[in-house]
């Protein structure tokens, strides 16, 4: 199994026409994702050929579901757009919405989270600004490199896109059941708390591990939540100590505001709860080894 | 962007929330220029980024504006917090009644916005919302829905204004979501919001931060942006389009990807315990791309930090590949020519990870030392950077 896809998924891709949409439609193709067709409400009705795979350009999400049954969608479409593509997946109620897409205004998020959640929150959204998720083997949404890890019993959840990518790499020797990156903006939609929540649940993932990064308190609350819930084994790292105050870290939330959302203070809630928390990407690694180990 | 309080005013001027006449000045004579249009008593105020201004001496009341002139002349070049003054505002000096205190921002954990309002302004809010969490009242608003009357007079009675200043209170509150949304901020705040002895309420100060993600839809923002107080090679680094934060420590950084960027100052910090304690010198996130040129222009910048000794590129292949790092790197050498001078500590790992490690070996450059893993690197870029 697997958390929020697995090789059952049927992915669309919204902004398949776009450069970036076809390259990584090309690469998701390529790791075995079944990609079943794009969005272009201008280019609807016409086909594009990608990785020899014919697909369907449709002009909705609503009808690429209805004609496809695809029930994940992955959003490529650029930051002036991004609001109205999600609101309109949300709108169709597919399942789960992979918001790619770096640079969105924080009042666009805000309008679509709430747009979301009037809905009933029938639509899971993961980003924006994130580097998607992948369960190895199975399908993959998104821009991770299908090829650094294969399978495994390990489940990865992170702000940071490269930092996942090293966590995946670290700990190739185990592999992973997903990992899933949920993007560093100040809204995101799926928390380190939904992962946590689906790893717990999830009987092919033994132990979790979670990377955070300055800004904002998702990881205290995080550590709260693992105190009460998770009785399977959490691995935490976190970046960004020697961020200095004010200023914004390359991610539009990463940043410390007076004593808010220091690294210091996340690693000890995390160690408070009972999660081993490594300095750096590599001792995280060998924490999570250790405890894989172990069981 | 945190915007001065002259220009947060500009802001809530154009979209109708009330403050009182004044003009910025850059020098002594200006600010008596300003105080003789103004007229009577006027306040002169340091214009810095950071709170604690009234306490450091940066505002001060003026009877005239000769005396207005004599303020300023204190006031200006004053360091507050590390801020230095380069220009004050000069405003009306009002009475006062009472104080309080208003704010829309994003509430993070909640992924919604939030109002905050107090009787009980003019104080440090944070001190309050810690020691009379009672006293300040946190209203979460739909974006949805966003701020009418009735809500702006929902938000007023949690927050316990008095009856007699409510309405049109509540017509400031409109104005000043509409400045929100409509600029927008990620927040604004009035504190101190008042009431002069007239019952006419006005915002005394004001505080608003701007979500650089919208600049596209604001063109105008741009000119908001003090280009004299940014770092020069913060500056540089900007006009070329890189994603650069200077610090004070002497290991210049390179990486892909802010989260591994940030890991690597930290891997950096911890290195440079045991040696000497040096430190990184900046934050680099080339993205993605990391071609010859973007290679090229990073180390520019970093190779321009004279506090720069030693420089640790640390590249994950990721969407990158390897292969096409090692070659921008080399490139970049080549551009730079003589103009590199420090050593560079690279570590690749991930796509193509063998053939990068492959070009740059054949490239053999003298300033280019391969280390295989991350805190290996960290630890060799700190010993050059102590060594030098």
């Amino acid at each position: 199994m697997s958390i929020f896809l697995d090789s059952s998924s049927k992915v669309i891709v919204q902004g398949i026409t776009g450069s970036e949409g076809t390259k990584h439609a090309t690469k998701m193709i390529a790791a075995g994702t079944n990609i079943v067709g794009g969005v272009n409400a201008r280019k609807a009705g016409q086909t594009v050929t990608i990785a020899e795979k014919e697909l369907s350009v449709f002009g909705s999400v609503g009808e690429a579901m209805k004609e496809t049954g695809a029930d994940v969608s992955v959003i490529f479409v650029p930051p002036k757009f991004a609001k109205d593509a999600v609101i309109e997946a949300i709108d169709a109620e597919i399942g789960l919405a992979v918001v790619i897409t770096e640079g969105i205004p924080v009042h666009d998020a805000a309008y679509f989270w709430a747009h979301a959640k009037s809905k009933g929150n029938k639509t899971r959204i993961i980003g924006p600004n994130c580097p998607g998720i992948i369960s190895p083997s199975q399908s993959n949404a998104g821009i991770i490199p299908a090829n650094i890890t294969g399978p495994g019993k390990i489940g990865l959840v992170s702000k940071s896109g490269t930092l996942t990518y090293q966590m995946m790499y670290e700990l190739r020797d185990i592999g992973f059941s997903t990992c899933v990156g949920i993007g560093g903006d100040p809204i995101i939609g799926t928390t380190h708390i939904d992962a946590l929540e689906a790893f717990q649940a999830d009987p092919e993932t033994d132990v979790i591990v979670m990377i955070g990064e300055i800004g904002g308190d998702a990881e205290e609350r995080a550590a709260e939540y693992i105190k009460a819930n998770v009785t399977k084994p959490v691995v935490g790292y976190v970046a960004g100590f020697t961020a200095p105050e004010g200023k914004t870290m390359g991610h539009a939330g990463a940043i410390v505001s007076g004593s808010a959302g220091t690294a210091q203070a996340k690693k000890e809630a995390l160690e408070a709860a009972g999660v081993k928390v490594g300095k750096t990407p590599t001792e995280t690694a060998d924490l999570a080894r250790e405890l894989y180990k172990a069981l | 962007m945190d915007l001065y309080e002259y220009q947060a005013k500009d802001i809530f001027a154009a979209h109708g929330v009330p403050v009182l006449p004044g003009a910025v000045a850059s020098t002594p004579e200006e600010a008596q220029a300003a105080a003789e249009k103004i007229g009577g008593q006027v306040v002169v105020k340091s214009q810095v980024k950071t709170g604690g201004r009234g306490k450091a001496g940066g505002v001060k009341l003026a009877e005239n504006s000769a005396e207005a002139k004599e303020k300023a002349e204190a006031i200006l070049g004053l360091d507050i917090k590390g801020h230095i003054t380069r220009r004050v505002l000069v405003t009306e000096a009002s009475d006062i009644s009472e104080e309080y205190y208003f704010s829309f921002l994003l509430d993070r954990a909640n992924r919604t916005f939030l109002a905050m309002a107090s009787a009980e302004g003019g104080v440090e809010i944070e001190q309050l919302a810690v020691e009379r969490p009672d006293a300040l009242a946190r209203v979460a608003i739909d974006p949805l829905e966003g701020v009418d009357k009735a809500k702006a007079l929902d938000i007023l009675t949690q927050g316990k204004f008095p009856e007699a200043v409510k309405d049109e209170a509540a017509d400031v509150v409109v104005k000043l979501w509409e400045t929100f949304v409509a600029e927008d901020a990620t927040l604004v705040e009035i504190n101190p919001l008042v009431r002069d002895p007239q019952d006419k309420i006005v915002a005394l100060d004001g505080k608003v931060t701007l979500d650089g993600n919208a600049d596209f839809r604001h063109p105008a923002h741009e000119e908001l942006v003090d280009k004299d107080a940014e770092d020069p090679l913060e500056a540089k680094a900007k006009a070329k389009d890189l994603n650069y934060v200077k610090l004070d420590g002497q290991v210049g950084i390179i990486g892909n990807g802010a989260g591994l960027v940030m890991s690597t100052l930290d891997v950096v910090a911890y290195a440079g315990e045991n040696h000497g304690g040096v430190k990184p010198a900046n934050f680099l996130d080339i993205g993605g791309g990391a071609s010859a040129e973007v290679m090229a222009a990073g180390l520019d910048v970093i190779l321009g930090d004279p506090d720069v000794k030693s420089v640790f590129v640390n590249v994950f292949g990721g969407i990158t590949a390897c292969d096409a790092v090692a070659s921008g790197i080399v490139e970049a050498l080549k551009i730079l020519g003589d103009d590199a001078t420090k050593p560079l500590v690279v570590r690749l790992d991930g796509n193509n990870v063998e053939e990068g490690r492959r070009i740059l070996n054949e490239a053999n450059h003298p300033l280019v030392t391969q280390v295989d893993t991350m805190d290996n690197a960290a630890d060799k870029a700190a010993e050059l950077a102590a060594g030098a």
